[in-house]
C-alpha cells in the first residue's frame, strides 16, 4: 500500500475506477457525483482513456452499452433522479449480457428531490433497475477507501458473470474526505482479449458476433433468462458479503449498510454504555443480499432494527432473510436528512425498555 | 465482366422486409461499400428498432441492437473505444427524428466518427404505419386517418437541413434509390461516409428517401411514383453538406 491521501469518496471512487482498467466513462453532471466525472475528465486522458460528456443521461448508458459491448471497461455514474433516466439503458445492458459499472450516489427524492444524502433508491437499484427479469450486482461501500476498494470488485464480477454492477454509495460518502491509500499498481487500460463475444470487429477471423436483447421466440427468450437467473444463483451463493460486529452477545442486532452503517455503529456502541447488549450487521453487497450471514449474525438476538435514510425499503429485504424468525423494527429519516447516533440510540433504547 | 453476385457483407439470412421496400437495396449498397473497402473485419454496425430492427442477421460485420433511438449513443461507445474501426448505424425516421433526435444532433454536433444510414420512408412502418416526424402534410396514416393536419400536428422534420447547420457534420446527402442512377450516386454517398470516418473527419449522414408500400396501401410501382411526385418536392435531393471538419 502506498502512502494515504485525503480524498473525497467520489474522487477516490474515481481513481480506483481508472485503476481497475476503466477506459471509458460516460456522464452528464448531476449533484452529489460531479467530482467523479470532473476528476476523470482530468486524469482520463493522461492514462490513455476517454472522458465524454453525454448530452443526458440516457445518451451515456447508451454508450456505455456500445463501449461495453465492445468489450471495453467502462463505467457512468450520476446521482438519483439520473439512474432514473438511465434504466432503459440498463435493462438493455442486462438483457445483452454485457458487464460495466455504474456509480449512484444517492440523494433525497422522488422528483428532483433533495441534494442531501439518502438511501431511499434502495427498492430500484436492488429490485427494478429496468424493465424485465433481471438483477445488477448492487455494492454499498460505507468508507472513502471502500468507495475506492470496492470499485475492481465491481468490475471484476460484472465481467465474470457478464451483467451491469452497481456501487450505491450516498451524497455523504461521495462528498465527505477521508484518508485513502491505493495498491501501487501500474494503470493499464483494459482491451477485449478476454471476451471473445465482444462486437469490436471480427477481423476476418471469426463470426461476426451479435450483442442484443432481442429474442422474439417466447421459449428462446425464456431460456435465455433462465441461463441467466443460473449465473444469479451462483453469484447468489458465493458473491456476499457483509461486516457483522459485536453480534455473538447481542441481544439487538442493528442492521444498516452504506453511510448509515457508521451512524449505527456509534449508537450501538453508545447503547452498549446503557448496558443494552448492541450488534451491528452491514450488508456490503445488496444483491445478493448475504442472508445467510445475517441468520448468523442474528442467531442469539431477540430483536432487530433496520436504520435507513428512507422511509424503509431495505428492511423489507431484512424482514424477507429472517423469515418472520424475529420482529424487525425500523428507524429511519429521509428526504436528505441524515440521522444521528443518538436518535438511533433512542431507538434501541425504547426496543431494550430502557427510557 | 465482373459476376452480379450477394456482397460479402451480406449474410445469407433471407431478408424479412415487404415486397417492393427499399431496405433491401440500401442494405446491399452498405455492404457493397463495405466489401470494395475492405473494412468487414474491422466494421461494427448498429441496428434501430423499427423494421430493420434485425439487420443484425443481415451484415456479417460484428453488429449490436440498440434500444430506440439511441443508435448515434450506442456507435459513440463503440467509437471512442475502438477509434480506428469504422462504426455505421442503420436507422429508421421514427427512431432517428422523434425519440432519438437529441442523440442524432449531439452525435453530429460532436462530430462523431461516425456514418448515420437514414431510412426515411414518412411512416412507423414495424407498428403498423403510425405518422412519423416526416409524415408529409395532409399524409393518411394510422394516427392521422383524416391526413396531417399541420395545425395539430406541426410540421414533417427535415433531418439533412436541419443538421448541415451543424459545425461536426462532415456530410449531410439525401439520396433516393428509385431507379439506378439514384442507387450509383446513394452507394457513393455511403461510400463519402465511410471515408470521411476512415480519415477522423466528422460525422456523415446519408438520408434514404424510401418506399413502405404495405403501409402506404400501394403497390411498389405507385409507391415509388409516391416518392418521386411527393416526396422528393417536399424533401429535395443532394448534398447539403459535405466537407472535413477536422
Amino acid at each position: 500500500m502506498a502512502e494515504k491521501s485525503l480524498m473525497k469518496g467520489n474522487e477516490a471512487l474515481a481513481e480506483a475506477a481508472l485503476r481497475a482498467g476503466c477506459k471509458c466513462f460516460f456522464g452528464y453532471p448531476i449533484t452529489p457525483q460531479t467530482e467523479i466525472a470532473a476528476y476523470l475528465s482530468k486524469r482520463m486522458p493522461k492514462v490513455g482513456g476517454t472522458f465524454l460528456q453525454a448530452e443526458s443521461e440516457v445518451a451515456a448508458i447508451n454508450m456505455i452499452y456500445g463501449c461495453a459491448g465492445s468489450g471495453i471497461r467502462c463505467m457512468t455514474s450520476s446521482s438519483s433522479p439520473g439512474i432514473s433516466l438511465k434504466t432503459e439503458g440498463i435493462s438493455y445492458i442486462a438483457g445483452a449480457d454485457l458487464p460495466c459499472v455504474i456509480i449512484n450516489v444517492q440523494r433525497g427524492g422522488p422528483g428532483l428531490g433533495g441534494i442531501q444524502p439518502s438511501q431511499a433508491d434502495y427498492w430500484q437499484v436492488t429490485h427494478a433497475l429496468g424493465h424485465g427479469d433481471f438483477h445488477a450486482l448492487v455494492f454499498a461501500p460505507s468508507t472513502v477507501q471502500e468507495m475506492a476498494d470496492t470499485v475492481t470488485k465491481a468490475f471484476d464480477l460484472a465481467d465474470k458473470y457478464r451483467m451491469p454492477a452497481v456501487i450505491l454509495a450516498d451524497g455523504l460518502l461521495g462528498q465527505m474526505m477521508e484518508p485513502v491509500a491505493f495498491e501501487d499498481v501500474e494503470i493499464k487500460m483494459s482491451d477485449a482479449s478476454n471476451k471473445p463475444w465482444a462486437a469490436n470487429g471480427h477481423g476476418n477471423k471469426r463470426e461476426h458476433n451479435i450483442i442484443n436483447s432481442l429474442f422474439l421466440q417466447p421459449t428462446e427468450l425464456e431460456d435465455k433468462i433462465k441461463e441467466r437467473f443460473k449465473r444469479y444463483e451462483t453469484a447468489k451463493a458465493t458473491e456476499t458479503l457483509a461486516v457483522a460486529e459485536n453480534c455473538e452477545d447481542a441481544d439487538i442486532v442493528v442492521v444498516a449498510y452504506g453511510s448509515t452503517a457508521r451512524l449505527a455503529k456509534s449508537a450501538a456502541e453508545m447503547a452498549r454504555k446503557s448496558g443494552l447488549k448492541v450488534g451491528t450487521f452491514r450488508p456490503v453487497t445488496l444483491w445478493p443480499f448475504p442472508e445467510k450471514e445475517l441468520n448468523e449474525a442474528c442467531k442469539n438476538a431477540k430483536k432487530v432494527l433496520t436504520v435507513e435514510m428512507s422511509m424503509g425499503q431495505m428492511v423489507d429485504d431484512v424482514k424477507l432473510a429472517l423469515n418472520c424468525r424475529l420482529p424487525v423494527e425500523f428507524y429511519g429519516r429521509t428526504g436528505g436528512v441524515v440521522p444521528s447516533p443518538a436518535e438511533i440510540c433512542n431507538k434501541l433504547k425504547e426496543m431494550g425498555g430502557i427510557n | 465482366m465482373p459476376e452480379f453476385k450477394r456482397p460479402h457483407a451480406l449474410t445469407d439470412a433471407y431478408l424479412h422486409y415487404c415486397p417492393g421496400c427499399t431496405h433491401g437495396i440500401v442494405h446491399r449498397l452498405v455492404a457493397e461499400v463495405i466489401d470494395e473497402m475492405g473494412i468487414e473485419g474491422d466494421t461494427i454496425g448498429v441496428c434501430p428498432v423499427g423494421c430493420s430492427v434485425m439487420a443484425y442477421d443481415y451484415f456479417r460485420c460484428d453488429m449490436m441492437e440498440a434500444s430506440h433511438g439511441r443508435s448515434p449513443a450506442v456507435a459513440t461507445g463503440i467509437k471512442r473505444a475502438n477509434p480506428d474501426k469504422f462504426v455505421f448505424t442503420y436507422q429508421g425516421d421514427g427512431d432517428l427524428a422523434a425519440i432519438g433526435t437529441a442523440e442524432t444532433v449531439h452525435a453530429a454536433t460532436r462530430g462523431e466518427n461516425i456514418t448515420v444510414i437514414f431510412i426515411n420512408n414518412t411512416t412507423y412502418g414495424m407498428t403498423g404505419g403510425q405518422m412519423a416526424p416526416t409524415t408529409l402534410p395532409g399524409q393518411v396514416t394510422q394516427t392521422t386517418p383524416y391526413g396531417r393536419d399541420t395545425s395539430v400536428e406541426g410540421f414533417p422534420v427535415k433531418i439533412c437541413e436541419m443538421l448541415s447547420q451543424l459545425d461536426g457534420v462532415a456530410l449531410a446527402q439525401r439520396v433516393t434509390v428509385i431507379d439506378p442512377k439514384n442507387i450509383r450516386i446513394a452507394k457513393e454517398a455511403i461510400r463519402k461516409g465511410f471515408e470521411f470516418q476512415k480519415n477522423k473527419q466528422g460525422f456523415s449522414i446519408i438520408e434514404v428517401l424510401s418506399t413502405c408500400p404495405t403501409n402506404w396501401g400501394m403497390t411498389p410501382v405507385q409507391a415509388l411514383d409516391r416518392l418521386r411526385s411527393e416526396m422528393i418536392p417536399y424533401y429535395p435531393l443532394g448534398v447539403f453538406k459535405e466537407g472535413a471538419v477536422r
